[in-house]
C-alpha cells in the first residue's frame, strides 16, 4: 500500500482548495507576501491548498516568484 | 486608452506603483509612451526569463522561444492597459503586471504543445500506471491489483469527459493546459473536472479496501 503513496496523495482532495480561477486572481498578492517573508499560506490557506495540488498553477506561482526575486 | 489619470484611483499605492499607474493612465503624451515602452521591455524580460526557467520541459528552442516571448509580452501589455483600472494596490504594480505575462507564457506553451502533439484519449497500456506514480519495479507485481481496481473505477465511476481528462493527463502525461485547448475551455474547468474525478476514484478505492480513508497528507506535514 505504501508503494502507492504518490497515487494516494494525487487522489486526495483538500476542501480548502479554491481552484485555479480564484488562486490566479490573487496570485500577485500571494507572491508579494511570500517574497516579503510573510506567512502567505496562513493568510490564504485555500490558495496554498490549491498550489499544492495543481501543477500548472504551482508552476505559475514559481514563475512569478522568480520574476519578482530577479527584479528585487 | 482614452481615459485620463483622474479615472484611476491611486490612494494607498506604494510610490513606484503610483508612478506606473499615473503614467500609464494618462490619455497620451511622452510620459505615457515612455511608460509603455518601459513596461513592454519589462514584460519581454520576464517572458524570456520564464521561458528560460521552464526550458528543460519546453520542447521548443531558439527563435520559436523568442517568438513566444514576444507574443506573451504583447498580449500581456494589452491586458494590463485595458485592466489598469482594476489594479487596487494590493500588491506592487510590477508583481501585478508580471502575473499577466507569466500566465500568457503558460497559455501559449499549452497551445504550442496541443498544436505540435495533439491530445490522445487512448489509454493504451495501463501497465504504465505504476511507473507514472513511481512504484519501484520490485513492487509492480503486487501493485497490479490496485492498478486494475483503479482502471475499473476510471471506467465505471467517471463521466466520459472526466475519463478523457484522466487518461490524457495522468496516463499519457499531457499537460493540463493542452487539454484545456482541446476541450475549448479554461484551466479552472479542467482542474475542477479532475478534482471531482480524483475524489470519486479515491472513494472507490477506499470502499474496495485498496486505500485507507486516512489522509496521507497529514503524514507528510
Amino acid at each position: 500500500m505504501s508503494e502507492w503513496g504518490a497515487l494516494d496523495r494525487f487522489l486526495q482532495t483538500d476542501p480548502r482548495d479554491v481552484g485555479c480561477e480564484q488562486a490566479m486572481a490573487i496570485l500577485h498578492v500571494y507572491v508579494d507576501l511570500v517574497a516579503s517573508g510573510a506567512d502567505a499560506e496562513q493568510r490564504y490557506p485555500g490558495v496554498a491548498a490549491h498550489l499544492a495540488a495543481c501543477g500548472p498553477c504551482d508552476e505559475d506561482f514559481h514563475g512569478l516568484l522568480a520574476a519578482v526575486r530577479a527584479a528585487d | 486608452m482614452s481615459r485620463g489619470i483622474d479615472s484611476v484611483t491611486v490612494d494607498g499605492f506604494d510610490v513606484e506603483s503610483r508612478e506606473w499607474v499615473s503614467a500609464l493612465g494618462r490619455a497620451s503624451g511622452p510620459d505615457r509612451h515612455a511608460a509603455e515602452a518601459r513596461l513592454h521591455a519589462m514584460l519581454l524580460r520576464v517572458a524570456r526569463g520564464e521561458l528560460r526557467r521552464r526550458s528543460p520541459s519546453l520542447g521548443i528552442s531558439g527563435a520559436e522561444v523568442d517568438d513566444v516571448a514576444h507574443q506573451a509580452a504583447a498580449d500581456a501589455m494589452m491586458a494590463i492597459i485595458s485592466k489598469l483600472r482594476t489594479f487596487r494596490g494590493e500588491s506592487r504594480f510590477t508583481t501585478w503586471a508580471y502575473r499577466f505575462v507569466v500566465l500568457e507564457v503558460s497559455t501559449k506553451l499549452g497551445r504550442h504543445f496541443w498544436r505540435e502533439h495533439g491530445v490522445s484519449f487512448d489509454p493504451g497500456d495501463w501497465d504504465r500506471l505504476p511507473d507514472r506514480f513511481g512504484v519501484h519495479p520490485a513492487h509492480v507485481a503486487e501493485a497490479r491489483d490496485l492498478a486494475a481496481a483503479l482502471r475499473t473505477a476510471v471506467e465505471t465511476e467517471l463521466t466520459e469527459r472526466q475519463r478523457q481528462a484522466f487518461v490524457a493527463i495522468v496516463l499519457n502525461g499531457t499537460p493540463l493546459d493542452a487539454v484545456v485547448v482541446e476541450f475549448e475551455t479554461n484551466r479552472n474547468a479542467v482542474y475542477k473536472m479532475m478534482f471531482d474525478a480524483r475524489r470519486k476514484l479515491r472513494a472507490a478505492l477506499v470502499a474496495k479496501g485498496y486505500l485507507s480513508s486516512f489522509d496521507v497528507r497529514q503524514v507528510d506535514e
